[in-house]
């Protein structure tokens, strides 16, 4: 007899089966099917039971309908912060997750993020539900923010602004949008990417596939493998883009290359989707770090483009971000905003008040927002400098006359080192340096104390590691 | 296509055309429509009984002095580091001893895979993506009505729904044997969605003695319960009563699964800050379930959001918090089940011929009046007074200043 309770299931270990790649489990195939199945049990306590119409009650109610779910891999990038933590070494260094530290490796909450909490704490406002497009005052402040408050955009009422979960969240709505109304529409990314994004993609249901971006020869970008990518793409693909700051390589196109690459997205009739996780994070300035994003407003390109407030505002845990469209008129911004609520209410029906009001906060003043300028120069050149330190170091050290100038050349939170995966395990493993497998290093995790350490490790990996 | 002065424009010929002509104006939600509506009306006597959100007497939003003490306590202490991707483990562990009880043998043989969520939609929807995925050909039962948005959750996660009868209009009140028989129906391993306690948007909830027997078809049946507990302290004034129902289920050896919201029972709304558990057959599965759940958070928003999380936290870890807690949910419980009182009281007074016992019998926060889409209509033109289009008010919005207007205007229309 037919039963939809196939116990016999084997789970799915990971939605993506790219992003489990790391993982030591091979990715399991899903069984779906009706037919009758033998009810069998890893828990010795319960004997193997024939399915038929009716199952047994007592194994109804003990046996979990979860019970071959697997333990799916660790996160890529969010587990080696876990693996660090569990590290007794002394002389560990997490270069793991892209949080920004101060020069004695502390986690850092920006001052006017502090003096924003403040001033709410003593209005006292209200806890009632943001509408689904969340706050107002942030929307406002956050088009201003990536395009400039006097963008023609923003002026006519051009663009669709929904505040976001984060950066993952508002790429997560673009994405939803594009499967419910693009269907079929394939998103190139580049290659390699943050992790995250095929994730986001494959829940989303949108097709994607990749583009050249890193040239290992260089370490830095294969301008020709990209152009050619895009090119083959069929026409009316979607393309998505680092604003800035590349995650995970830190190599950004020039603004000559930009040009280039609009030319093609244009001949080809791609839609551009820019990720700006780093804005004012990258060089210190907002206005520098939008510009790849606003040269394309300017040539009229219709545009998603999410937004993330966790590194330059520092607001990582409260999940602050907006997701934009920009379109041809109001009246189509009006109509794809309310279809991006259609999709927002389903996940979690209205975003989180306490990240908006303090963007909007520190925006909102021109005090804080001068303030806060100065903490991202801060920040951004508390990185520059450690780069160049360890760019020092590794050529004081290594007298083969390796290129490392890509250190320097790379920009915002991580460098791609170029290291293998066997090497970046000799990182860890020997050195306590964590860093993701593929060979990307936060520099936001080290500092000018640490420098000399990391570029023996680097050395050591690269040269005695095949 | 527009044809408005666009820029230069991105769309050569050859190449794809008209991106959005599909992009149709989505209608306003029925339910957060409702306040889009309310907010634009000028009328000095307009009464918002739509959206579920406390009001005190004065109709002014309230923020829990539980909640005001617990910020303080953790003004400028935190750093802001991402969560796990699960939430915040401390949270998770106060959640579900609040659900499931503080010495339920479940919690304390760690058979219970807990997440934090974005209250209770996003752990509805963390579940939905899960039941999708690891039982990608099982239904989902609803019952009618519900909550609109449940249907919107199963649906954007591509689970198949079906229905069960729940609601009894000729007597305002369950039709437990409707829902006996449709659930009888139901295959073996389908999913069930149940209100815990204050049903949302009907307040109509099955007793203990019906619970059981549900809980005894379940097991026979081989259904899964799963449980949306959206107002627990906020039903009765006393969160353990408000868990009956699962705990009745729990002492039947089910294993369910249960989302929480903090929104109501902690005024949390905006914060977003809720919990899905998973109880399970033994530890280790539940450590498998939960880092599956946080498989398909990391792709929808990576981890949840701190501050709310922060201020459960705390107000559920300090004894003296947790006691005022429990007192100010009980006022505010307490004051909406006199609003029903005085309502109930008003429209008799008035001497409407209409059967209004339903307002008192019914708990929560709603009250499923009765009255139809035109009475509805009715109310918004002529009196000025918001609810959701079936009927739905929400008690919290009633005041003792509001209550003989509002009473006055549904004689009106029924009369």
């Amino acid at each position: 007899m037919a039963t939809s309770m196939a116990l016999n299931e084997i789970a799915v270990s990971s939605a993506s089966s790219v992003a489990s790649k790391m993982s030591s489990k091979p990715a399991m195939k899903k069984f779906v099917g009706f037919h009758t199945v033998a009810l069998s049990t890893k828990n010795a306590s319960f004997p193997s039971v024939k399915c038929a119409a009716k199952v047994n009650m007592a194994v109804a109610v003990d046996v979990s309908r979860f019970e071959n779910v697997s333990m799916a891999p660790p996160d890529p990038i969010l587990g080696v912060s876990e693996a660090f933590k569990a590290d007794t070494d002394a002389t560990k260094l997490n270069l793991g997750v892209g949080a920004y530290r101060t020069e004695d490796l502390q986690p850092y909450v920006l001052k006017v993020v502090n003096k924003a909490e403040q001033l709410m704490l003593e209005r006292g406002e209200n806890k009632e539900y943001l509408p689904i497009e969340g706050l107002a005052a942030f929307n406002k402040a956050t088009a201003e923010l990536l395009l400039g408050a006097d963008n023609p955009v923003i002026k006519n009422g051009q663009i669709a602004t929904v505040q976001g979960l984060s950066g993952t969240g508002s790429l997560r709505l673009g994405a939803a949008f594009i499967a419910r109304y693009f269907p079929g529409v394939k998103v190139l990314i580049s290659s390699p990417t943050w992790g995250n994004h095929k994730n986001i993609l494959s829940d989303a249901g949108v097709p994607w596939s990749e583009y050249r971006y890193f040239d290992p020869q260089t370490v830095g970008l294969d301008f020709k493998g990209m152009i050619e990518d895009i090119k083959a793409a069929p026409n009316g693909s979607v393309i998505l883009l680092h604003g800035c700051a590349h995650n995970p390589t830190g190599i950004d196109p020039t603004p000559e290359q930009w040009e280039a690459i609009a030319d093609v997205l244009e001949e080809k009739g791609h839609m551009p989707f820019f990720d700006v996780a780093y804005q004012g994070f990258a060089s210190g300035s907002l206005d520098d770090d939008a510009s790849s994003v606003r040269k394309f407003a300017s040539r009229g390109f219709e545009m998603f483009v999410a937004q993330s407030y966790s590194k330059n505002l520092g607001l990582y845990a409260e999940r602050i971000g907006a997701i934009n469209v920009i379109l041809p008129t109001a009246d189509l911004a009006a109509r794809v905003k309310s279809q991006l609520k259609r999709l927002a209410r389903p996940m979690y029906s209205n975003p989180p008040v306490h990240g908006a009001r303090i963007v909007a906060n520190v925006v909102g003043d021109s005090v804080l927002f001068d303030e806060w300028r100065a903490e991202m120069q801060m920040m951004a050149g508390r990185i520059k400098g450690v780069r160049q330190k360890l760019y020092e170091a590794l050529l004081s050290k290594d007298k083969s006359g390796k290129d490392w100038s890509f250190i320097l050349k790379q920009i915002g939170m991580f460098s791609f080192t170029g290291l293998t995966k066997s090497q970046s395990d000799n990182m860890t493993d020997k050195w306590h340096v964590y860093m993701t497998k593929d060979g990307r290093i936060s520099l936001a995790g080290l500092n000018l104390a640490k420098c000399d350490y990391l570029a023996d490790a680097i050395i050591d990996s690269y040269y005695n590691v095949k | 296509m527009s044809t408005a002065a666009a820029p230069a424009s991105s769309v050569p010929a050859g190449a794809r055309s008209g991106w959005w002509e599909a992009v149709q104006p989505a209608a306003r939600d029925p339910i957060l429509g409702v306040t889009e509506a309310f907010l634009a009306d000028s009328d000095p006597k307009k009464v918002n009984v739509g959206v579920g959100a406390y009001r005190n007497d004065e109709g002014k939003p309230v923020v829990l002095e539980c909640v005001r003490k617990a910020e303080q306590i953790i003004a400028g202490k935190q750093n802001m580091e991402y969560l796990p991707m699960g939430g915040l483990v401390k949270f998770n562990d106060l959640s579900v001893k609040l659900a499931y009880g503080d010495t339920a043998p479940v919690l304390e043989e760690k058979r219970v895979a807990a997440v934090q969520t974005l209250s209770g939609t996003g752990a509805c929807r963390l579940f939905a993506d899960f039941q999708k995925r690891f039982k990608p050909d099982s239904r989902i039962y609803i019952p009618v009505p519900t909550w609109a948005n449940h249907h919107n959750i199963w649906r954007d996660a591509r689970v198949e729904a079906h229905t069960f009868r729940y609601y009894k209009p000729s007597t305002r009140g369950l039709d437990f044997e409707g829902l006996m028989e449709d659930l009888k129906k139901a295959p073996e391993g389908s999913f069930v969605l149940l209100h815990a306690c204050a049903h949302n948007p009907t307040g109509v909830d099955p007793t203990a003695d019906q619970w059981k027997e549900m809980s005894q078809l379940f097991k026979s049946n081989g259904l899964f319960p799963f449980f949306d507990m959206a107002y627990q302290g906020f039903a009765s004034g006393d969160t353990v009563r408000d868990a009956q129902a699962i705990r009745i289920f729990m002492e039947d050896g089910h294993q369910l699964a249960c989302a929480q919201s903090f929104a109501k029972n902690m005024g949390l709304y905006g914060q977003r800050v809720g919990c899905l558990s998973v109880v399970c057959d033994n530890s280790q599965q539940a450590v498998n379930v939960k880092s599956q759940l946080q498989q398909i958070a990391r792709p929808m928003y990576s981890n949840p959001p701190l501050h709310g999380a922060q201020i459960v936290t705390t107000v559920l870890s300090d004894p003296e918090l947790k006691e005022q807690w429990y007192k100010e949910v009980k006022v505010m419980a307490d004051r909406i089940i006199g609003m029903r009182e005085a309502l109930k009281s008003n429209l008799e007074k008035l001497g409407s011929s209409l059967p209004w016992k339903h307002i008192t019998e019914q708990i929560g926060m709603f009250c499923y009046s009765g009255l139809t889409e035109d009475q509805v209509d009715r109310l918004t033109k002529e009196f000025h007074i918001y609810m959701t289009r079936n009927g739905r008010i929400s008690m919290a919005g009633v005041t003792t200043g509001n209550v003989e207007y509002l009473a006055n205007a549904i004689h009106e229309v029924t009369k």
